[in-house]
């Protein structure tokens, strides 16, 4: 094994991979404001994609494209929010979970009834002429892909750490009643919380879409790898669910490339599992000390 | 009246509604639709046990039903076992991988068990897809010879349809009278605090590792059923998404009954039949239906016709 296809991998592992942390950092902004793990998370990455592909398609330009399917994908978030969450919000947490199931379900088969069942596939964004560097080449869209999920990785830690909103938010997750008491608007915030998550799932579907290609039902298994890499992360923790989802890309890639490319989701979820059985919080999750 | 008479009368009527069925129906596809949806309130039954009153949750039992169904048509067409044997083989086997898997994924609670069992159950499906050799891969394996019992093939849609009702009876009189049991106390005690529970001197991991295994080898029983009736098994049926379909069953049927599950399971898998007629548009019915049904009865099914049953029991007895 050369230095050369092991750089390949890693480049191939982390630029799926952070895609798989952009969806777990939407699972995790929802999680910790409501408490809900939304199923539907996966399909606002879905959206990003699709939405981008029709509004390019329909001669918008690519940036512009890019930009109107995030803008869509958060509305449709706030959309959801208000329908289907907030009337029902002191619901159990598993009714919230087939809720949001049921809402997963309703985005597919409009996305279906609207795109068709065609794959579809986005330009890449700086033209497809590969970088290379020490035997390994890296396509520019990786680029793209990396640079945005940091951008938006700062951003939003700059968000919560220093805006009134982004505090306020957080102020939810520690303790909703003690939040709404200190005059903090808790069901904005759950709205809030569920437009920024379809913004970044969406951002993260839009920026993929040149690689990976794109279709109306991408969603239910980009979904399951961002839950795999918030819980892996460890749940509630943003910086946990980006590098959950870089751990468990670059695991897929060497899987893939070292072990059996039909195996690598099942060699990714072994590990997965064994990592459970040691540390059953995730990797940076914290200890399950809990008041009886 | 005291539960356990109440659990007969439900029993009984429930087993006479059963036979009966088949005569009230015009169409034998309603028949075959009833089968499939025995099979599926069989699983369902076991996971609410699990989840409705142990509490856990699974996303992964479709794993279990396929290793049911695998494993026994593996057994009769490749290996050319009587069916009794590759059955009971089956469901003996895939107990003990329940059990096996078990031990160290209970330690987990919450959203980290739900991941832990839907990641057992996207590695078994992966197994389905890639053993081709043994499973026939994406596309099935084929020519698994229909079910027999003491040396009679139970040959005709009406003779199966008895065949898995019984099973399905079997397995609620079985669930209901181990609620009534010790253990179902157990179970209660263990469902509303963990701590309390293992404070008064419960075995909490051996309780929640019983019904865990219990309701695996429920959906063993399934898939074996399933496997010799269709004489088929593709690793679509059982995968992530059948998974998540068994536990919208549990919570639309209701959490904690037994009754609920049944119905549960019958009115899911009646529903995508019914919702045919509107083509395109079937999977948004069904979602909405869904949200819908979570929105106006949270406590599901169960719940909704408790809730009616009391309600014209006040005006009855105010006339």
């Amino acid at each position: 094994m050369d230095l050369g296809s092991l750089l390949q991998y890693l480049i191939t592992g982390v630029t799926v991979g952070a895609t798989y942390g952009l969806t777990g950092l939407g699972f995790t902004i929802i999680f910790n404001t409501t408490g809900i793990i939304n199923f539907a998370q996966g399909e606002f990455v879905m959206l990003g994609g699709m939405l981008g592909v029709a509004a390019y398609a329909a001669g918008v330009p690519l940036p512009l494209a890019v930009l109107l399917a995030v803008a869509a994908a958060t509305l449709a978030g706030a959309l959801m929010e208000r329908t289907f969450i907030r009337p029902v919000a002191s619901a159990s947490p598993v009714n919230l979970i087939i809720i949001t199931i049921g809402a997963s379900i309703l985005i597919r088969g409009v996305a279906m009834l609207a795109f068709g069942k065609d794959t579809f596939a986005l330009p890449h964004f700086s033209g497809m002429e590969p970088i290379r560097f020490l035997g390994a080449a890296m396509l520019p869209q990786s680029l793209w892909v990396l640079g945005v999920t940091l951008l938006l990785l700062l951003a939003l830690k700059s968000f919560f750490s220093s805006t009134m909103w982004g505090r306020g938010m957080l102020a939810c997750s520690y303790d909703p009643k003690a939040a709404a008491l200190m005059g903090i608007n808790v069901s904005r915030m759950a709205m809030a919380s569920f437009m920024i998550s379809a913004a970044v799932g969406a951002a993260g579907g839009v920026i993929l879409a040149p690689i990976t290609l794109t279709a109306y039902d991408v969603g239910i298994l980009l979904g399951l790898k961002g839950f795999a890499a918030c819980i892996l992360g460890g749940l509630g923790n943003p910086f946990g669910a980006a590098a959950g989802g870089i751990i468990l890309g670059v695991l897929e890639s060497f899987g893939a490339g070292l072990l059996s490319s039909a195996y690598k989701d099942a060699i990714t979820f072994v590990i997965l599992l064994l990592l459970l059985f040691v540390r059953p919080t995730g990797l940076f999750g914290k200890g399950s000390g809990e008041r009886v | 009246m005291s539960p356990s008479r109440r659990n007969l009368l439900g029993l009984g009527a429930w087993t006479l509604l059963m036979a009966l069925a088949p005569f009230l129906l015009t169409n034998d596809y309603y028949v075959s639709t009833l089968i499939i949806g025995f099979f599926n309130a069989i699983i369902v039954v076991g996971l609410n046990l699990l989840i409705g009153y142990a509490g856990q949750i699974s996303l992964g039992h479709g794993a279990f039903y396929g290793l049911g169904a695998y494993v026994s048509g593996i057994l009769a067409a490749t290996y050319g076992l009587p069916v009794e044997a590759a059955g009971l083989i089956a469901i003996v086997l895939t107990g003990l991988i329940a059990w096996g898997i078990g031990i160290p994924t209970l330690k987990l609670s919450g959203h980290y068990l739900a991941m832990a069992t839907l990641g057992f159950g996207v590695i078994v499906s992966i197994v389905f897809n890639e053993a081709v050799a043994f499973t026939g891969g994406p596309s099935g394996l084929t020519g698994i010879p229909r079910l027999a019992l003491f040396g009679t093939t139970v040959e005709s849609d009406l003779s199966y349809y008895y065949v898995t009702g019984a099973a399905l009876t079997l397995v609620m009189a079985l669930s209901l009278n181990l609620i009534q049991s010790r253990l179902g106390r157990a179970l209660r005690a263990l469902h509303t605090s963990e701590r309390a529970a293992e404070a008064v001197g419960v075995d909490i991991a051996r309780y929640k590792l019983f019904v865990f295994v219990l309701s695996a080898v429920f959906a063993a029983l399934a898939g074996v059923l399933y496997a010799h009736y269709l004489g088929f098994a593709a690793p679509s049926s059982f995968g992530f998404k059948f998974s998540v379909t068994l536990l919208v069953m549990v919570v639309l049927g209701g959490m904690a009954s037994v009754w609920g599950a049944v119905a549960g399971a019958l009115f899911l898998t009646a529903l995508p039949e019914f919702l045919r007629a509107f083509e395109d548009i079937e999977t948004l019915v069904f979602g909405g239906i869904l949200i819908l049904g979570m929105m106006f009865l949270p406590s599901g099914l169960a719940g909704g016709a408790s809730r009616i049953a009391k309600a014209v029991a006040v005006r009855l007895r105010r006339d």
